[in-house]
């Protein structure tokens, strides 16, 4: 069973549709008990770095996820819910994330571009996480975003996408259980649906 | 890189789908959801519905739309129209939409705008701006076109992209309709007043008119309504004709 985290914010509708749509069973996580029996998480989210976090918190989900993302079950952040998964986010204010892959969220900085990246564009994949089997390589991707996954750590980038600068598109643990796209496969058309599929057959690990 | 975007719109008027002239003489162009599913099938970038009778007849936004189109349709929502609570925008993000546009009530309500942003990003507010060009001044206007506003076209959405809108949605009434190609020193001048992205609607008869807008102005988006309404086009043709003059769009 799929679950999908419901803080409060953002597209669960999209994403709880595509699942349906490609046959899939999720559940909406909208409480600290939901998550048992959960095999996959998804964490959606639109919305501002800070307010998500604190509804996290407030609704006691912070712990359990740790604790689902160290089983090693497949968990997938989506835009907002990748960022999340950083050491910490600069949006509005200074904010501890889930700690779940090294990096800090930074806003988006390149000369004569326009901010939002708002669109679509292309990924330079460097290994697949897991997602892009039967997947298109060249095809492009839907992203809305001002800020982005800025880290130093190599092993965890695992695609990057260039907007006057390269920025990382999709991070993983270094478990590969752990996986964040920037861009939002739910809307990405069918590239974007077959990644969701691949998600929902990984294996934990 | 960043690929140019190709938008068909969908004005929506009493449970169905229209298009006018000039922002008036609507006729009905059939049943949005079935050509959702159509325009889904031929993989554009994005689908903007506005529900143009909302703010004046004093209603909400039409939600159902967007509840229904989501189910099927994975890509880009974008709905406007009546857009005036953060309730509002709540439930549409809730019923499936991606990004709000809000027109009329940035003018009363900016903070509406900044609330939003804050709430729920930069990123999934759009303003809406109705323009018309009266004798050679660009003049806006709300309540789809039939209020003049006192604010400076440039003031306004300088003004808005500061408190927090995160992309522009220009609407061009003086060219809604008539497919005559879209006003190239209207997009250029909104375009360069503001840093975040712009969509630009209006004119568009033909694919060439899509081409020029796209080789003389900078803008990233471009919307369109009549040209697949009343027309042997399609988002397909119109891709394979951008493609083959070398205008960077999605692969799929």
């Amino acid at each position: 069973m799929i679950g999908i985290l419901d803080y409060g914010m953002g597209n669960l509708k999209s994403v709880t549709n595509s699942l349906t749509f490609l046959g899939l069973e999720s559940s909406v996580i909208d409480s600290v008990e939901n998550f048992n029996g959960i095999t996959h998480l998804i964490i959606p989210g639109v919305g501002a770095f800070p307010k998500a976090m604190s509804s996290i918190k407030d609704k006691g989900y912070f712990d359990p996820i740790k604790t689902f993302a160290d089983s090693g079950k497949p968990l997938l952040g989506i835009c907002l819910g990748m960022q999340l998964l950083a050491d910490k986010g600069t949006e509005v204010a200074e904010t501890e994330g889930l700690g779940l892959i090294p990096g800090t969220i930074e806003l988006m900085k390149a000369e004569g571009y326009r901010i939002p990246h708002i669109g679509w564009n292309g990924i330079n994949l460097k290994r697949d996480p897991g997602l892009f089997e039967g997947v298109k390589k060249s095809a492009d991707v839907y992203f809305v975003h001002s800020y982005h996954f800025a880290t130093k750590s190599e092993e965890n980038i695992v695609a990057v996408t260039d907007y006057g600068n390269e920025f990382v598109s999709i991070v993983a643990n270094e478990k590969g259980n752990v996986i964040g796209t920037q861009f939002h496969p739910e809307k990405s058309q069918k590239q974007g649906l077959r990644m969701l599929d691949n998600f929902s057959r990984m294996k934990a690990c | 890189m960043l690929k140019k975007r190709i938008i068909p719109t969908l004005l929506l008027r009493k449970g169905r789908m229209v298009k006018g002239v000039n922002f008036d003489n609507y006729r009905d162009t059939g049943d949005p959801v079935f050509a959702s599913r159509v325009y889904n099938s031929q993989y554009v970038d994005e689908l903007v519905f506005l529900d143009i009778d909302a703010t004046n007849e004093s209603r909400d936004t039409n939600a159902e739309i967007i509840e229904k189109v989501s189910k099927e349709c994975f890509m880009p929502l974008t709905i406007g129209g009546g857009i005036n609570s953060i309730q509002t925008i709540r439930k549409l993000l809730n019923s499936g939409a991606d990004k709000v546009v809000i027109n009329s009530a940035a003018y009363t309500q900016s903070d509406l705008i900044r609330e939003g942003a804050k709430m729920f990003g930069s990123q999934c507010i759009v303003l809406g701006i109705d323009v018309k060009k009266e004798e050679g001044e660009y003049v806006l206007y709300k309540n789809s076109g039939r209020i003049k506003c006192n604010v400076s076209l440039i003031d306004h959405i300088q003004k808005m992209e500061t408190l927090g809108a995160g992309e522009i949605f220009l609407n061009d009434i003086s060219n809604d309709g008539k497919m005559n190609g879209y006003d190239h020193e209207l997009i250029k001048l909104v375009n360069r007043s503001v840093n975040v992205p712009v969509v630009a609607c209006g004119g568009a008869g033909n694919f060439k008119h899509l081409e020029d807008a796209y080789t003389e102005t900078e803008v990233g988006a471009l919307a369109m309504a009549s040209i697949y309404h009343f027309g042997d086009n399609n988002p397909i043709r119109a891709r394979a004709y951008l493609m083959n003059h070398q205008i960077d769009i999605k692969k799929v």
